[in-house]
């Protein structure tokens, strides 16, 4: 049986992916680096603020890794998370790791703490950027149930590349956020279907968001982030220009579309109502067929 | 939020190991975090929890697990999210049977 990615907490991720017994933490919870802002405001800390990091290797290569954690506060960021995988990535900028591997699963921004988790998620945007320019790899990962939304959303899409399964969801406003702000008519959070063809794993794939789409194991993620190290995507003025130019085309190709199934029809799926039944292989060979032509 | 703390005599006491964390501060659950402390052979639990006025139910919870699990020179913090008694009662022994795990038991050594 397959070791779900999808269902496993933080811990279990990083120890799954990483090489067995390799995983060495920073900052572990009996250092009790604890955000003084839940305590000011009376509400539960959680002994890691809600995020791992450490250094290891995959398949021997050494990487640093960092897995949020969906279960407490859903994954939001805080200052002292923030901290910690600003400092992660600084330190792949030192030492020069094969990857930086971040494990992605967030709200966003964790709102208790106002300015100060806005200010720590601007600063991790930065830092992967920085990393990246140093020509550190950074490899992103999205698979759990809550998702990849808000200030992490945008995190997740300056890395170099990243690994979704179909579960896994990437966005800026989240289902509930849009509802709350525009109302059910504009979107409605409890359509499942709705919700995957706008910011699930295989929509994203399709625009192009993650260059890898993966079954929800563990040890499927782990494969695809070990074959995404072999390779390095460009970071220059040219690659950004490229981006802006895709970005274009984007708006100028989908711009009128206002469903996911409209935007696949436009891709060539003739019955988009299929693709969502499809398993991993179906699909990745079926989209592969489609961009060839 | 309620902080208590409790502390137990007369258990055994371990080879000091690696500190062991089970369990996610989500709606409805905790986590606990297992040290070896040297604490004169006695367990400690300090627990912070969402949900106060529990102390009684807290006191009744702790002192069970110390029964079925007597250990020594062990530090136990506990961040609560609101978790019922059973699912406390649960963490608990996986925290103590992960950190049991590697650890040696002074008194079975002949």
């Amino acid at each position: 049986m397959k070791h779900s990615f999808y269902e496993a907490s933080a811990r279990e991720r990083i120890e799954g992916i990483l090489d067995a017994a390799s995983f060495r933490e920073i900052l572990p919870p009996a250092e009790r680096v604890v955000s003084p802002h839940l305590q000011a405001l009376d509400l539960p800390a959680a002994f890691d603020d809600g995020v791992v990091i450490g250094s290891g290797t995959l398949d021997g290569e050494s990487v640093l890794v960092a897995a949020q954690e969906g279960e407490f506060m859903g994954g939001a960021v805080g200052e002292v998370q923030g901290a910690k995988l600003v400092g992660l990535l600084d330190r792949a900028v030192r030492d020069k790791p094969a990857a930086v591997i971040l494990l992605f699963e967030s709200g966003g921004v964790r709102l208790q703490e106002a300015n100060a988790g806005l200010i720590a998620v601007s600063e991790v945007m930065r830092a992967i950027l920085s990393a990246r320019s140093a020509g550190i790899s950074v490899l992103g990962a999205i698979g759990g149930q809550y998702g990849c939304f808000g200030g992490m959303g945008i995190a997740a899409r300056c890395c170099d590349s990243l690994v979704m399964s179909e579960e896994g969801r990437l966005g800026l406003s989240g289902p509930e956020v849009i509802e709350t702000a525009r109302g059910v008519e504009e979107f409605d959070s409890r359509d499942r279907g709705l919700v995957w063809r706008t910011v699930g794993g295989k929509h994203r794939y399709l625009l192009g968001d993650c260059s890898i789409l993966v079954d929800d194991g563990i040890a499927d993620f782990r494969e695809a982030l070990r074959r995404l190290m072999e390779s390095r995507a460009a970071f220059d003025l040219d690659a950004v220009l490229h981006e802006h130019d895709m970005l274009t085309r984007r708006i100028e190709q989908l711009g009128e579309c206002k469903d996911g199934a409209d935007i696949w029809r436009c891709l060539g799926w003739n019955d988009p109502t299929l693709l969502p039944m499809l398993d991993t292989n179906e699909f990745l060979q079926q989209a592969q067929s489609r961009a060839a032509r | 939020m309620e902080r208590l703390e409790f502390r137990f005599i007369g258990g055994r006491a371990l080879e000091p190991a690696a500190a062991r964390l089970v369990g996610v501060v989500g709606s409805g659950n905790l986590e606990v975090l297992v040290e070896s402390a040297a604490l004169n052979g006695a367990c400690t639990v300090e627990v912070n929890t969402a949900a106060e006025g529990f102390g009684a139910i807290w006191n009744a919870v702790v002192t069970d697990f110390f029964a079925r699990h007597p250990l020594g020179d062990v530090r136990i913090s506990i961040n609560d999210n609101g978790a019922t008694p059973a699912i406390v009662s649960l963490r608990l022994d996986q925290a103590a049977e992960e950190f049991a795990a590697a650890v040696s038991v002074r008194d079975k050594q002949p």
